[in-house]
């Protein structure tokens, strides 16, 4: 589903703060796979979530999306393969526009967008049933200003756009990190639950080790832009926050470097 | 003051406005929903009086001319959307490059400095001598503009626009191709300028290399006003361009008045430029000085999330 073949970044290339980033990342991804991906500060974790996307260029390595070579498509064309929920809920919708508008937006991604005016009623239901769903009295808010909703009404109407167009990959870039716990654990169960009743591929990344652990079916961590640890299946049912920081001392050779994820 | 001579200037000024009218919502669209500073208006309202008046003068019907005014303006916008998207120049000296290049253009165009027109040999579209149909004329094309606009931003392209305005970041990977849309909307907003400049010189009666000196700023002034006066209650699109014409028409009425106060018209720049920064200068003040009512950027509501 997802290949990413000896992907290679360096930032400020040649420059005193140059910083290489991903350092040869392999991966490849089964449809339906759901992997969690952890590791400390700077390990390279939305880098290679930005590769994927093509928010830059990467500087070597390849990567595919259903076979299909994406490494040089721009950002706005790869789109079509893909679904992003970014860290700042500020950033996944546009917040002059009507909540309605930003689903109209979303459902057409990948599509031509012509002269067809306006908003269907069968399209303005089809919403209305998706927002019901996420049980935040979205569904009667079809014409507010999504300026005007919480910060995480907004990460949980990005997911949501994220996923109107069935996306083969979906890409979760610590997307509850900046809410409240509470509302971080809401927004993390429907996460879940799309993906699970969509089927969708997704690779999310979180600094929590307890949800890396308990959501998704397979585990990867990183550390100075490589990939350190991939566990799956039963291997990865049984791991343990513990069990994870004795695997990293292991693999990297120093201790995990990340007070956010110790503590939380 | 003489009360009577600003009484019998003001219908002038409310034809003024409504013709500048055009250019504020040009200036609306590139300024508000694309969040674009596009200083090119100064040369694009210039290039449309000039090919209108140059085409009137070889015989071509006003409405061809206008036409023409408006691709022209178009044609202005897409070299600055190019200058930007294309080759990376900030948004600021696109539009000030663009500007700049169209003085030799309009200078090319007209083969002087200024060309007039005379309403008793052409058939003008509106004119300064009859204010009245001026009126009307300048009240149809804003209606007919504002119209098409309320349309067209309410299409699936036209909602990538202001999507890519409001955030880039979020369009692209909605899949929108923001460079596109961001020349498009520059094409938009120059074309309307250009009309508006065809207007103005059939208006004034002469085309002058000169007349979109300081335009961004009337633009600006309009776009201002009409939002301060009537954001509250003009929530819907249409109406806020409705409330751009009015801030334009005011514009002009203030201008007006000033005159009447004894100012000379030079001084009319300076008095448009000090509006404009105290204007701009009201929302930051705003902002800055009310710090303990702006809400925490990034938290969840506790109730719905």
């Amino acid at each position: 589903m997802l290949e990413l073949k000896q992907v290679q970044k360096t930032f400020n290339p040649n420059t005193i703060n140059e910083r290489r980033a991903l350092k040869g990342i392999d991966l490849t991804l089964q449809e339906g796979d759901f992997v969690t991906v952890i590791g400390g500060n700077g390990a390279g974790k939305s880098t290679m979530l930005n590769a994927i996307a093509g928010v830059w260029p990467i500087d070597q390595g390849q990567i595919l999306v259903d076979g299909i070579d994406i490494t040089k498509l721009a950002q706005h064309k790869r789109a079509q393969y893909l679904g992003r929920v970014f860290q700042d809920p500020m950033m996944g919708t546009a917040a002059d526009m009507e909540l309605e508008e930003n689903l109209a937006l979303a459902k057409r991604r990948g599509q031509f967008r012509g002269l067809k005016w306006g908003i269907t009623a069968k399209e303005r239901e089809e919403y209305r049933e998706l927002l019901k769903i996420l049980d935040l009295g979205l569904e009667n808010r079809l014409k507010a200003k999504v300026g005007l909703l919480s910060g995480g009404q907004r990460q949980a109407l990005t997911l949501l756009m994220a996923t109107l167009q069935k996306p083969k990959v979906l890409l979760l870039d610590e997307h509850t990190a900046a809410l409240d716990p509470k509302t971080a654990s809401k927004v993390l169960e429907i996460s879940d639950r799309i993906i699970a009743e969509n089927r969708l591929t997704a690779l999310m990344v979180t600094h929590n080790m307890r949800d890396a652990i308990h959501y998704g079916n397979r585990l990867i961590m990183m550390n100075e832009g490589r990939i350190i640890l991939d566990i799956s299946g039963e291997e990865k049912k049984k791991l343990t926050v513990e069990h994870l920081l004795e695997q990293f001392t292991k693999a990297s050779g120093s201790e995990f470097a990340t007070d956010r994820a110790l503590l939380s | 003051m003489d009360i009577l001579a600003f009484a019998r200037a003001l219908p002038g000024s409310v034809a003024q406005g409504l013709i500048w009218g055009i250019v504020a919502i040009g200036v609306y669209i590139t300024y508000k929903l694309l969040d674009y500073a596009d200083l090119s208006v100064d040369g694009s309202i210039c290039t449309g009086g000039a090919v209108t008046v140059m085409m009137m003068l070889a015989g071509y019907p006003a409405p061809l001319a206008l036409f023409c005014a408006t691709i022209a303006g178009m044609a202005a916008g897409f070299v600055t959307g190019i200058f930007h998207t294309a080759m990376g120049i900030p948004a600021i000296l696109s539009g000030i490059l663009t500007q700049l290049g169209l003085y030799s253009v309009n200078m090319r165009i007209m083969g002087k400095s200024n060309q007039a027109i005379s309403v008793d040999k052409f058939d003008l579209t509106l004119s300064v001598r009859y204010i009245p149909q001026a009126i009307l004329i300048g009240a149809i094309f804003c209606l007919v503009v504002i119209a098409v606009l309320y349309w067209f931003f309410g299409t699936e392209i036209g909602r990538a626009i202001r999507a890519t305005g409001n955030n880039e970041q979020m369009a692209k990977a909605q899949g929108i191709d923001t460079n596109a849309k961001k020349v498009l909307g520059l094409m938009i907003s120059n074309g309307l300028v250009g009309l508006a400049g065809g207007l103005l010189a059939q208006y004034q009666g002469n085309a002058d290399v000169n007349m979109g000196r300081g335009a961004i700023v009337i633009g600006l002034a309009a776009v201002i006003i009409g939002g301060v006066l009537f954001g509250k209650i003009f929530r819907n699109f249409s109406l806020r361009l409705v409330g751009v014409v009015i801030g334009a028409i005011l514009y002009f009425c203030v201008i007006a008045l000033v005159l009447q106060l004894g100012m000379e018209s030079t001084d009319m720049k300076l008095i448009s430029a000090l509006i404009v920064a105290l204007f701009l200068a009201v929302p930051y003040i705003k902002e800055t000085k009310g710090q303990k009512k702006v809400k925490p950027m990034v938290k969840g509501g506790e109730e719905h999330a």
